[in-house]
C-alpha cells in the first residue's frame, strides 16, 4: 500500500493539481476511511473520525468568522474498488462566512460507491458556498449517491455547485433537501454530461418558508449514447414574497434519454415561483451561428453543450 | 474590373408555397462594400440565409458560385471555411460560452490578443467583456457587436452583414462601420443587407430588391434616391408577385 503522502499526491495529480502548501489555506485529505492530511486556519474547526468504510465529520465555522480562502476537502479512492461513506456535518453560526471546494476522485474506478450524507446548518447571515466536482474513471465504474440537508436560516446564503471534470458519470443519484427562512437565499446548480450508459438521477427539493426567501435550483444536463437522466426539481413556496425559479435545460444526442420534472407548489397568495424544462437536441440557431465561422456540427454542437455545462460562478 | 467573389445565378426560393427569391441574379465583387437595400419582405434576409446555406434556405433552383465553384451543394460549415461567413441581424446567445472562446472559434489562431483587438474595434472594453459569457446578460446591441468581433477575428473573405443597424444606438452604429471599414482594410469583401439609408450609403455599389427579384444596381447614389423615392413610399411590399407591376 502506498504511504500517506503518496496517496495525497495521487489524488491532486488526478485533478491535475498539486498538493497544496499555502499556509492560509485550509485542505483536508481523506482517502476511504483514512484522513491523510489536514491543515486548518484560525476560525475553522474540523473534528473526523475513521469508521470502518469511510469517516465522519464535522465542520464548524464560529460566529463572525470569515474564512478568507475557500476551504479544500479532497475526498477520494486510488483503487479500482472499494466503498467510501463520508457523514458530514457542517455548520456556520451567525454571521459566518466560508467556501469550500470539495474534489471528489476516482481515477480508476471499476467498481466504488460513494456515499455522502450531509447537513449543512446555516445561522442568521451565514454565508456557503460550495462546489463538488469529481473526477471519475472512463469504465463508468463510480456509484455516487449524495444525500444533503441544507437549513439556511434568517438572511443566510447558500450555493452548491456540482460538477464533473473528466472521465465517466457512472451512476449519480443525488438528492438534496433545503429548508430556507426568511430572506435567505438558496441558489443549488447541478451540471452534468453523461455518455455510454451512465444513469442520472437528480433530485433537488427546497421549502421557500420564511418571508422574501428566494430559491434557484438550476440542472444543465448533456446526455449521449445510451445514457440517461431523471431531473425531478421541487420548489414551494410557503411564505409571503417567497420568490423562486426552477431551470431545467437537457441536451439528448445519439440514443440518449432525458426526462425533466419540474414542480412548483405555492401555498401563500404572494409568493411566486416559476419553472422552465427544455428537453432537446441543440438549438438549430446556435449549432449555424457557430457553423458559419466554420466549425463542424459535431465541434459546433460540443461549444454549445461545453457553455452549457460550464462553471458559473 | 474588379472579379466576381460572389456570383448569385438565377436563384429561385419558395417557402410555404409563396415565392421568396424569384430567379435572382446579381455579381458581387472582390474587395468591395455592396449594399442590397429593398423593404421589409423584399427578400433580403432570405438572400443572406440562402447564400450562407442555411436550414431550409436550400431547396432552390439556381446556382450560388464563390470564387468560380458551384457551393451550391455546400453545408454552412463548408461554406465558411471557404471563406464566407453571416452576421446575423438577431444573434443567438449560448448560455455559459465564455467570450474568448466564442469570438475565437472561427480565427485563424487562438491568441488571446486577437480576440481582444477584435473586441476593442467594435467598441468593447475587453477588461470588461471577456470574463463574460455570450449569453442573455448581454443587449441586443452588445450581443450584435460581440457577432461582429467574431468575424473580424475570422478574417473572412466574403462577409454578409444582415441589417446591421438593427438594434443599434448612433454611437454604436459607429462603431459597427469602423469595424466594417476595419474588415474592408484586412482584405474582406461586405455585403450589406440593410432597408437603412444611413447603411446604404457605407457601400460602394448597391442593389435594389422588390419582391425577391433585382430590379435595378449601380452607384449607392442612384439606387437610394430610386429606394427613397419609390420604394419607401410603395404599397408593394408583400402583395404576392403576380400583382406588382414593375413598370410603375
Amino acid at each position: 500500500m502506498s504511504s500517506s503522502q503518496e496517496l495525497v499526491e495521487m489524488m491532486y495529480a488526478s485533478l491535475g493539481e498539486s498538493c497544496i502548501t499555502s499556509p492560509d489555506v485550509a485542505h483536508v485529505e481523506i482517502h476511504g476511511n483514512e484522513v491523510l492530511g489536514m491543515h486548518l486556519v484560525p476560525g475553522l474547526e474540523v473534528e473526523a473520525e475513521e469508521l470502518e468504510d469511510g469517516i465522519s465529520a464535522t465542520v464548524r465555522v464560529r460566529e463572525g468568522v470569515q474564512i478568507e480562502k475557500p476551504v479544500n476537502m479532497c475526498f477520494g479512492l486510488i483503487p479500482e474498488s472499494g466503498v467510501q461513506r463520508i457523514r458530514m456535518g457542517v455548520e456556520l453560526e451567525d454571521g459566518a462566512r466560508a467556501a469550500v471546494v470539495s474534489s471528489c476522485t476516482f481515477p480508476n474506478a471499476v467498481e466504488v460507491l460513494h456515499e455522502m450524507e450531509a447537513e449543512i446548518r446555516l445561522g442568521r447571515s451565514a454565508e456557503y458556498i460550495y462546489l463538488e466536482r469529481h473526477v471519475h474513471s472512463d469504465q463508468g465504474g463510480v456509484k455516487v449517491v449524495p444525500r444533503t440537508k441544507v437549513l439556511l436560516g434568517e438572511d443566510a446564503y447558500f450555493r452548491s455547485d456540482f460538477e464533473m471534470l473528466r472521465g465517466r458519470v457512472g451512476v449519480l443519484d443525488i438528492e438534496y433537501a433545503a429548508e430556507c427562512a426568511a430572506r435567505s437565499v438558496l441558489e443549488m446548480n447541478a451540471r452534468v454530461s453523461g455518455r455510454g450508459d451512465d444513469r442520472i438521477d437528480i433530485h433537488e427539493k427546497a421549502i421557500l418558508a420564511g418571508e422574501r426567501a428566494r430559491g434557484v435550483l438550476t440542472t444543465n444536463i448533456a446526455v449521449r449514447d445510451r445514457a440517461r437522466a431523471d431531473i425531478r426539481n421541487t420548489l414551494r413556496a410557503e411564505a409571503p414574497y417567497a420568490r423562486g425559479h426552477v431551470d431545467c435545460k437537457e441536451i439528448i444526442r445519439d440514443q440518449g434519454q432525458a426526462r425533466a420534472v419540474p414542480i412548483v407548489e405555492v401555498v401563500d397568495p404572494r409568493a411566486h415561483v416559476t419553472h422552465e424544462a427544455a428537453i432537446g437536441s441543440v438549438d438549430s440557431k446556435q449549432l449555424e451561428t457557430l457553423m458559419a465561422h466554420g466549425l463542424d456540427e459535431d465541434a459546433a454542437t460540443d461549444m454549445i453543450i461545453e457553455g452549457l455545462l460550464s462553471p458559473q460562478y | 474590373m474588379a472579379e466576381s467573389i460572389l456570383e448569385v445565378r438565377d436563384v429561385t426560393l419558395e417557402l410555404g408555397g409563396k415565392r421568396i427569391l424569384d430567379g435572382l441574379s446579381l455579381d458581387v465583387w472582390e474587395g468591395h462594400v455592396h449594399a442590397i437595400v429593398g423593404p421589409n419582405g423584399a427578400g433580403k434576409s432570405t438572400l443572406a440565409s440562402t447564400v450562407m446555406g442555411l436550414g431550409g434556405y436550400r431547396e432552390h433552383t439556381g446556382s450560388i458560385l464563390f470564387r468560380g465553384e458551384d457551393i451550391t451543394e455546400l453545408s454552412v460549415d463548408e461554406r465558411a471555411r471557404k471563406g464566407i461567413t453571416l452576421a446575423w441581424q438577431e444573434p443567438a446567445r449560448f448560455e455559459g460560452l465564455a467570450m474568448e472562446r466564442f469570438i475565437l472559434s472561427g480565427a485563424p489562431d487562438r491568441d488571446p490578443k486577437r480576440a481582444a483587438s477584435a473586441l476593442e474595434t467594435v467598441g468593447l472594453d475587453p477588461d470588461r467583456y471577456m470574463g463574460r459569457a455570450v449569453d442573455q446578460t448581454l443587449s441586443g446591441g452588445e450581443r450584435k457587436r460581440v457577432e461582429l468581433a467574431s468575424i473580424l477575428a475570422m478574417e473572412p473573405d466574403l462577409v454578409i452583414m444582415d441589417e446591421p443597424d438593427s438594434g443599434i444606438d448612433v454611437e454604436a452604429l459607429e462603431r459597427i462601420f469602423e469595424a466594417m471599414r476595419s474588415l474592408r482594410e484586412k482584405g474582406s469583401t461586405v455585403l450589406l443587407i440593410t432597408h437603412s439609408m444611413t447603411v446604404l450609403e457605407q457601400a460602394d455599389h448597391a442593389f435594389l430588391i422588390c419582391c425577391g427579384r433585382i430590379l435595378d444596381k449601380g452607384s449607392v447614389e442612384k439606387i437610394s434616391e430610386f429606394f427613397g423615392e419609390k420604394c419607401i413610399p410603395c404599397d408593394h411590399q408583400n402583395v404576392p408577385d403576380e400583382e406588382v407591376d414593375f413598370d410603375e
